[in-house]
């Protein structure tokens, strides 16, 4: 009988997985993808030498965290979409999707590791052909070794900057950088460097990827403040215009965006966890304690998903979790559990330091947030445009919700995933509302669509010993 | 266009996208066998019939549907590229069944 599921099997969902089963819990590990990685380690378990080359250099600790894992009992089951988590009578409720088959199960104790998404980048013509995520891009190097020539990048942050340094490494240097980090962000960036400076690896290794661009002549358009891009069946240039007036444009028929990653909210929203708005990330949270504990006891969130500090953290996160899940379980006293967490506590303090100022600084401007072109498309799925959704706005409606109603935008397949964040900002913008006030769109399950006819082959896991 | 970047010794497979052979690797997504091929375009949206092509990849999007061995709304990026599998390219909704399931 399963003790624990842990979902996502990227750095903090293996190392979770991991430590419980290595703690004497039976541990049952979901995972959407083919292979173990998450988004960050993608590939990275069979990647060949050359494309090892192009990656960043944590492979190592990849294909460790992945041995790690099988050497224990956890039960892995790749190719798992995870559409349910509700908190039921007897623990958790838990349903997913595996080879064609849709199970339901009740769990004792879930560790949600679900990770982080790219941040929606509603500009004209962004849903184009061509037009990918910068994250998007890479999965394709990293999984089949796929690069695309003379790709603009467009958006501000760190996974902007490694996409280029590791497109100018496979040879393929991208046509331009169009920088939308602004003055004002850089500024007040600066409040935080001193407490960066005292980790200063990954404050280094930035500044050795701004070298590495400058090195291989990609031109560099800083403080960009708008951005479109034009084609009729698919991306043929972009066009845009600096904080000094400058205007310019590039034929390009790959353009990759990026403006930053949020946590993963729909699995955990869906199953009524309290959450919380958090104003320097600009994105939703679960609320969870120091431990990776939410409102409900038998669910925590370790990772990315429960607010982003990057992979290092996310593994320390991980750990931390699976440690108060043996506690709980009774497979540990409260003693023993905080002196296994020492070491894990102090690697997340110290992978985090740099945080308050990347997140200041890659801060994404409001132009980007809240779509100025009334022709940009907001949410994707049901084609719904700004100018559409703005009279409606104007008429009083105050929230997510309603605005769904009258206009369906947020009703498609991705449920709200790359139009909710933006449709939160339209309305606060309009309102003067705060984030908390405007809330967020009312999600439930099942979180993935799931094929009606796959219902009918149910399997029902019960408990062996329930009660 | 998208080009490999090195002349892998992953396993070829053939599959097929609105009836035209493609060359795969082991490994390979839907959406990245289609991409590899030139294919950028994936399918039409239900409301305007506006050409879409994979955002993502991985699996948030729901940007990359294409109907697989005759089901549609597959996540291209989701599901590994197999040797003689049929790809369609996916029309507004994808099926008159599925527009009634909707």
């Amino acid at each position: 009988m399963t003790d624990l599921a842990v979902i996502g099997a990227g750095p903090a969902g293996l190392a979770a997985a991991a430590r419980a089963a290595e703690g004497g819990l039976d541990v049952l590990l979901l995972d959407e993808n083919p292979a173990p990685g998450g988004q960050v380690w993608r590939g990275m378990a069979e990647a060949s030498r050359a494309q090892l080359s192009t990656m960043a250099p944590d492979h190592a600790r990849a294909r460790a965290a992945v041995a790690r894992l099988r050497s224990t009992s956890a039960r892995y089951r790749p190719g798992a979409t995870v559409w349910q988590l509700a908190a039921s009578a007897r623990g958790i409720e838990l349903g997913h999707t595996a080879a064609g088959a849709v199970h339901l199960t009740e769990i004792p104790h879930v560790i949600v590791a679900t990770g982080a998404q790219e941040r929606p980048f509603p500009i004209p013509g962004w849903t184009l052909p061509g037009v990918l995520t910068a994250g998007g891009a890479q999965t394709l190097l990293k999984s089949s070794g796929l690069v695309a020539r003379d790709a603009v990048l467009a958006g501000t942050g760190p996974l902007l900057y490694l996409l280029a340094v590791q497109l100018i490494s496979a040879g393929a240097p991208p046509k331009a950088i169009l920088d939308t980090a602004s003055t004002a962000a850089r500024r007040r960036a600066l409040r935080h460097l001193p407490a960066a400076i005292l980790s200063p690896a990954p404050l280094l290794k930035g500044l050795a990827w701004r070298r590495q661009i400058r090195g291989a002549g990609v031109p560099h358009i800083e403080a960009v403040t708008s951005l479109a891009i034009e084609g009729e069946t698919e991306a043929t240039a972009i066009h845009w215009r600096t904080e000094a007036g400058e205007t310019g444009h590039l034929e390009a028929s790959h353009i990759l965006l990026h403006q930053g990653v949020v946590p993963s909210t729909n699995l955990t929203m869906a199953a009524g966890l309290d959450h919380e708005w958090d104003d320097a990330q600009l994105a939703w949270r679960p609320r969870t304690d120091r431990w990776g504990r939410t409102s409900h006891p038998a669910i925590h969130v370790a990772g990315d998903g429960a607010g982003i500090e990057g992979w290092e953290a996310a593994e320390a996160r991980g750990e931390i979790a699976a440690l108060d899940a043996l506690q709980a379980a009774g497979h540990l006293t409260e003693s023993a559990r905080d002196r296994a967490a020492e070491g894990p506590m102090r690697t997340r303090r110290t992978a985090t330091r740099l945080r308050p100022f990347l997140d200041a600084l890659y801060r994404p401007a409001t132009q980007f947030l809240v779509p100025e072109a009334p022709a940009t498309i907001v949410c994707r799925c049901e084609e719904i445009t700004a100018g559409e959704l703005a009279p409606l706005i104007a008429t009083g409606l105050r929230g997510p919700n309603q605005l769904k109603s009258f206009s369906r935008a947020g009703m498609g397949a991705c449920q709200g995933r790359f139009c909710g964040l933006t449709v939160q900002a339209m309305i606060s913008a309009a309102t003067g509302q705060s984030a908390v006030e405007t809330g967020y769109y009312r999600l439930r399950p099942p979180v993935k669509p799931v094929p009606l006819g796959a219902f009918a082959d149910m399997t029902v896991e019960e408990p062996a010993d329930a009660g | 266009m998208w080009q490999r970047l090195e002349s892998s010794d992953a396993p070829r497979l053939t599959l097929t996208f609105e009836g035209r052979q493609i060359e795969a690797r082991q490994g390979d997504s839907i959406a990245a066998a289609l991409l590899a091929a030139g294919i950028e375009n994936f399918r039409t949206t239900p409301r305007r019939g506006s050409p879409r092509g994979p955002l993502c990849l991985m699996g948030a999007c729901f940007d990359c549907l294409v109907i697989v061995d005759g089901m549609p709304n597959r996540q291209a990026c989701l599901v590994p590229a197999a040797d003689g599998m049929e790809i369609a390219r996916q029309d507004g909704m994808g099926s008159p069944l599925a527009q009634a399931a909707e």
